[in-house]
Formats: structure tokens, C-alpha cells, sequence
């Protein structure tokens, strides 16, 4: 039965407006959703993979002294944070489709692991240079080569610094893959427009879409705060 | 002054284990090495004192390269090291670094800390490397650390397990820096010891540090330096007891 007013069975608010919502269908139809939400998830997860890949390499551009590896990584980090991530997006999509055209879902992925990438380049340039110097000292001096160091001190200390702004950054994106919407990416927000306007229910929609998404953020908060905690295991003094 | 007869036994060889040949160093504008000479022969403890600023730390990181130096030779057991990479890290190799700060890798138990070099640079194997761990590790007193973090340790224990990850590497020197400069007091001691067994043993050892009891007791020579440069060196007798520099006896007047 559909409800439409007050838990008391009111109807009216105060002002005398009926409810004009009908929020049964959020309960009704929230598992139709749920394509969409895989959907959603994999341009996250997809896109998250390239940023990290992509990110670790340019923050390693930004930390070499070697001019053609440090030049071309601070340009792409400059560019891409300096720019409207809906406005790489269309590039991609729309801009390139002159040399190249690529379906929705493969240009929300590079787009949207460009755009993150680089902010995960910033967050693992922030998280190895965290890293006391003294750490690569001791590395070298026993002899390691400049990549070992990284390889086996830096980067496992580096990595766990970086994970709490990193649980952020996974959950801008997974936010962000709402403007896949705009190039007709079935996605969560696409799904609950479209049938938010053909039925004139936006709202519900659009609930049963930030549900999703909440549900989502939520779920990686949790896991990302579980994955600090058993990191902290050699920081625990006795 | 009692001990010194006995950590000089078996010392008198030739063999010219570090030797720094008319090094200068300058951070930009900052002179802080002026043509320094100085040579440790094998099985030679050597002690640098001097006052704060005086470039001692410098001195010991050009050794081994963590600073570049503008101008000078290193010889290491005889040979040249030349300013390459492969080069330099080789040479790291025979040249072991205790830091004043441990620089303890934090990420990793005592044991993986001590086994890190030999596995990850020698391409010792695992087991060989565990063995050498453990028997390093009973003979700094910590076999029952081994598979603590870091972190859990006391300074003490840290630098113990510190000196110990940079014998792993089986170096023909050992480098040490203000080892006992981040200590509590009560645990200078047992870091103290460990080096004194170790010279005892017959290892090369230039070691910086405040610990005049210890350059007393330990040393072969004493380096005095000031103001980027060694003003003077001797035994300890000849050091302490009868320094011929004025700036050494001013020194020295402060300290004791
Ligand atoms: N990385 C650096 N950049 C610039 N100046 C430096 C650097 N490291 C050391 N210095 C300067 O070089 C001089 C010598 O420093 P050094 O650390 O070698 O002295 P020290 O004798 O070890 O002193 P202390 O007893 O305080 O450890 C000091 O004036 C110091 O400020
Ligand atoms: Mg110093």
C-alpha cells in the first residue's frame, strides 16, 4: 500500500501541502537497481586500477631527478587536477571521437582513471617522501641500489601511510563515476533518471540511487578503516 | 686507562682499511671539511670527537658516499672507490653504518631487519641468512627479540639490533654515529658493550660519539676536530692526558 503522509496516517503538512512522494516504490523498486549498481562498481573498480597503476608511476616521475620522467608527470598531475573532471570526460568521449570513438564505458574508464590517477600520484608522492630519509639511508648503506630501497623500505611504509587518503580518494570515485550518466553509461544515476522522468517519481528514484551509493561508501569506509588497523600491527608498541 | 692494552692486542697490522685522501665538503657556500686526511688501519679503533658542527657526521657519511664530497679520495681495504653507482654500492658492502637514530626499518621484525641485507644484496639464501641472523642477534643479546617489531624494542635494543643488521652484511668496517647520542642514560650501557666486544673481536671501527669513557678505554687513536678540520690525533693517553692543540685543551677543559 502506498504511503503518502505521516507515520500518525496524516496526510498534510503543516502548511496544508500533501506529501507529494510515494515512498514505497524506493522499497519496491530498489532491487531493479541493481544492474546499474554493477555497473556503477565496475567503472569504479576499473578506473581505480588504472589510477593506481598510473598514479604510482607518476609519482615516481615526480620524486626522479630525471628531467624526461619527472617533466611529463608533474604536466599530467598539473593538467588533470587543474581541469573539470566532466570536462575530461567529454574529451575523451566526445573530443577524441574525431581520431577515435570509444563506447561510453571504456571513455568513463580512462577518464576517469586518468583523473584519479592523478590525484593517487599526489598521494603516494605525499606518503614516500613521508618517509624519514634516514630510512633510505640505512638501506643504502648496507648496499641496496637506489630501486631496492624503494622497492623493499620505501614504498611498504609509503603504501600503508597512503592507504587512509587513499579509502578517501576510492570513495570520491566512486561518486564521481555519477557523471558517467552524462555519456549513457547505465549507471546508478542514468537508471534512476530514466525512470524517474518516464514515471514522474524523481525523487524516489533518485533516493533509491543515493542508497546505493551510500551503501557503497560505506561498505569501502569500513574496509579500508579494517585494513588501517591490521597495518598498525608493527607500529604497536609493547 | 687499564683496558687499552687489551683491545690493542693483534693490532699493529699495515693494512690500511679506510683511508680518506685531502677530502673537502661543502653544503652550497658551507665549507665543512677542509682537506681531511685521515687513515684507520684493519683491526684499528678509531674515535672521533669534537665539538657540535664540527663536520664529524659529515666526515663519516662521505666514507660510505651519503654525501658526496666536492674534492678527495676514498680507499676502502686499499682500493680506490670510484664515484659510480655500482661502484659505491659495492663498496657499502664491506662498510657497515650504525646511525644515532637506529633507522630500524619499521615494517619489518628484528630478525627481517637483520637478514634484509645479506638476502636482498648478497643473494645469501634465506636459511644461511636466518642462521647468521640468529647467531648476530645471541650475540647482541637479543635471540629472544627476533620476532618483535621495532617499535616494541627500548633505544638500547634498537641500536643493538641496528649494529647487528649492519654486521649481517660481514663488513670489513663498521662505521658508527653518535650510537648512544638518542639513548636514555641507562641504556648507554649495553650499547656500549656490544661495541666493545666487537673491538674486542678485532673489528674496524671509527666510531664518532661523546663517550670519552669509551675512547678512553677502547680507542686506538683519537681524532680531535674543530671547525671543519682535524686539529689533532693520538692515543688516548696522549690526547686526553696531554693535548698539545689549544683547542683541544679547551675542549677537552669543557667536557671534563
Ligand atoms: N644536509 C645538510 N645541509 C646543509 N648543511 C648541513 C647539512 N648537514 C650538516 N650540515 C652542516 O654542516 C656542518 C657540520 O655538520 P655535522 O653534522 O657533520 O657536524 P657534527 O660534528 O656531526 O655535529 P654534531 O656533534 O652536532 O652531530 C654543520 O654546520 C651543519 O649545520
Ligand atoms: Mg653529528
Amino acid at each position: 500500500m502506498p504511503c503518502t503522509g505521516f507515520a500518525d496516517g496524516s496526510a498534510f503538512f503543516k502548511g496544508g501541502l500533501k506529501v507529494p512522494y510515494d515512498f514505497s516504490i524506493v522499497v519496491d523498486k530498489f532491487p531493479i537497481f541493481l544492474p546499474a549498481a554493477i555497473e556503477t562498481l565496475k567503472i569504479t573498480g576499473a578506473s581505480l586500477v588504472f589510477g593506481i597503476i598510473v598514479g604510482l608511476i607518476a609519482a615516481l616521475g615526480r620524486i626522479s631527478k630525471f628531467k624526461l620522467f619527472y617533466y611529463p608527470s608533474t604536466f599530467y598531475v598539473t593538467v588533470i587536477r587543474g581541469t573539470p573532471i566532466l570536462l575530461q570526460l567529454f574529451i575523451v568521449y566526445y573530443g577524441l571521437a574525431n581520431i577515435i570513438r570509444l563506447d561510453p564505458f571504456p571513455s568513463a574508464v580512462i577518464a576517469f582513471g586518468t583523473h584519479n590517477g592523478a590525484y593517487i600520484a599526489e598521494i603516494f608522492r605525499g606518503a614516500i617522501k613521508s618517509i624519514d630519509i634516514g630510512q633510505t639511508e640505512a638501506a643504502r648503506s648496507l648496499g641496496m641500489t637506489r630501486f631496492q630501497a624503494m622497492r623493499r623500505i620505501i614504498l611498504p611504509q609509503a603504501l600503508k601511510r597512503a592507504v587512509p587518503p587513499l579509502g578517501n580518494q576510492f570513495i570520491i570515485a566512486t561518486k564521481d563515476s555519477s557523471l558517467a550518466s552524462t555519456i549513457a553509461v547505465r549507471e546508478l544515476l542514468l537508471k534512476s533518471q530514466q525512470l524517474g522522468s518516464s514515471t514522474f517519481n524523481t525523487m524516489e528514484y533518485l533516493i533509491i540511487a543515493g542508497i546505493y551509493y551510500l551503501i557503497m561508501t560505506t561498505v569501502l569506509g569500513y574496509f579500508v578503516h579494517r585494513l588501517e588497523r591490521r597495518l598498525a600491527i608493527s607500529d604497536r608498541a609493547g | 686507562m687499564t683496558g687499552r692494552g687489551e683491545y690493542a692486542v693483534n693490532k699493529r697490522s699495515e693494512r690500511k682499511m679506510v683511508e680518506v685522501k685531502g677530502l673537502n665538503m661543502s653544503f652550497g657556500s658551507l665549507e665543512v671539511l677542509r682537506d681531511i686526511n685521515l687513515s684507520v688501519a684493519e683491526g684499528e679503533v678509531v674515535v672521533i670527537i669534537g665539538p657540535s658542527g664540527s663536520g664529524k657526521s659529515t666526515l663519516l657519511r662521505c666514507i660510505n658516499f651519503l654525501e658526496k664530497s666536492r674534492l678527495g679520495e676514498i680507499y676502502i681495504d686499499g682500493r680506490l672507490v670510484e664515484r659510480k653507482e655500482k661502484t659505491i654500492n659495492t663498496m657499502r658492502q664491506d662498510v657497515g653504518m650504525v646511525f644515532q637514530h637506529f633507522n630500524l626499518f619499521p615494517h619489518m621484525t628484528v630478525l627481517q631487519n637483520v637478514i634484509e641485507g645479506p638476502t636482498q644484496v648478497k643473494g645469501m639464501s634465506k636459511g644461511e641468512a636466518v642462521q647468521l641472523a640468529e647467531s648476530l642477534l645471541a650475540k647482541v643479546g637479543l635471540q629472544d627479540k627476533r620476532d618483535e617489531y621495532p617499535a616494541m624494542l627500548s633505544g638500547g635494543q634498537k641500536q643493538r639490533v641496528a649494529i647487528a643488521r649492519a654486521l649481517a652484511m660481514q663488513p670489513q668496517v663498521m662505521l658508527f654515529d653518535e650510537p648512544t647520542s638518542a639513548l636514555d642514560p641507562e641504556l648507554v650501557g649495553e650499547v656500549l658493550g656490544v661495541m666493545k666486544e666487537l673491538a674486542r673481536e678485532g673489528m674496524t671501527m671509527l666510531v664518532v660519539t661523546h663517550e670519552m669513557g669509551f675512547a678512553r678505554e677502547v680507542a686506538d687513536r683519537v681524532v680531535f676536530m674543530d671547525d671543519t678540520k682535524i686539529i689533532e690525533e693520538g692515543t688516548p693517553e696522549e690526547l686526553f692526558n696531554n693535548p698539545q692543540n689549544e683547542r683541544t685543551q679547551a675542549f677537552l677543559s669543557k667536557i671534563f
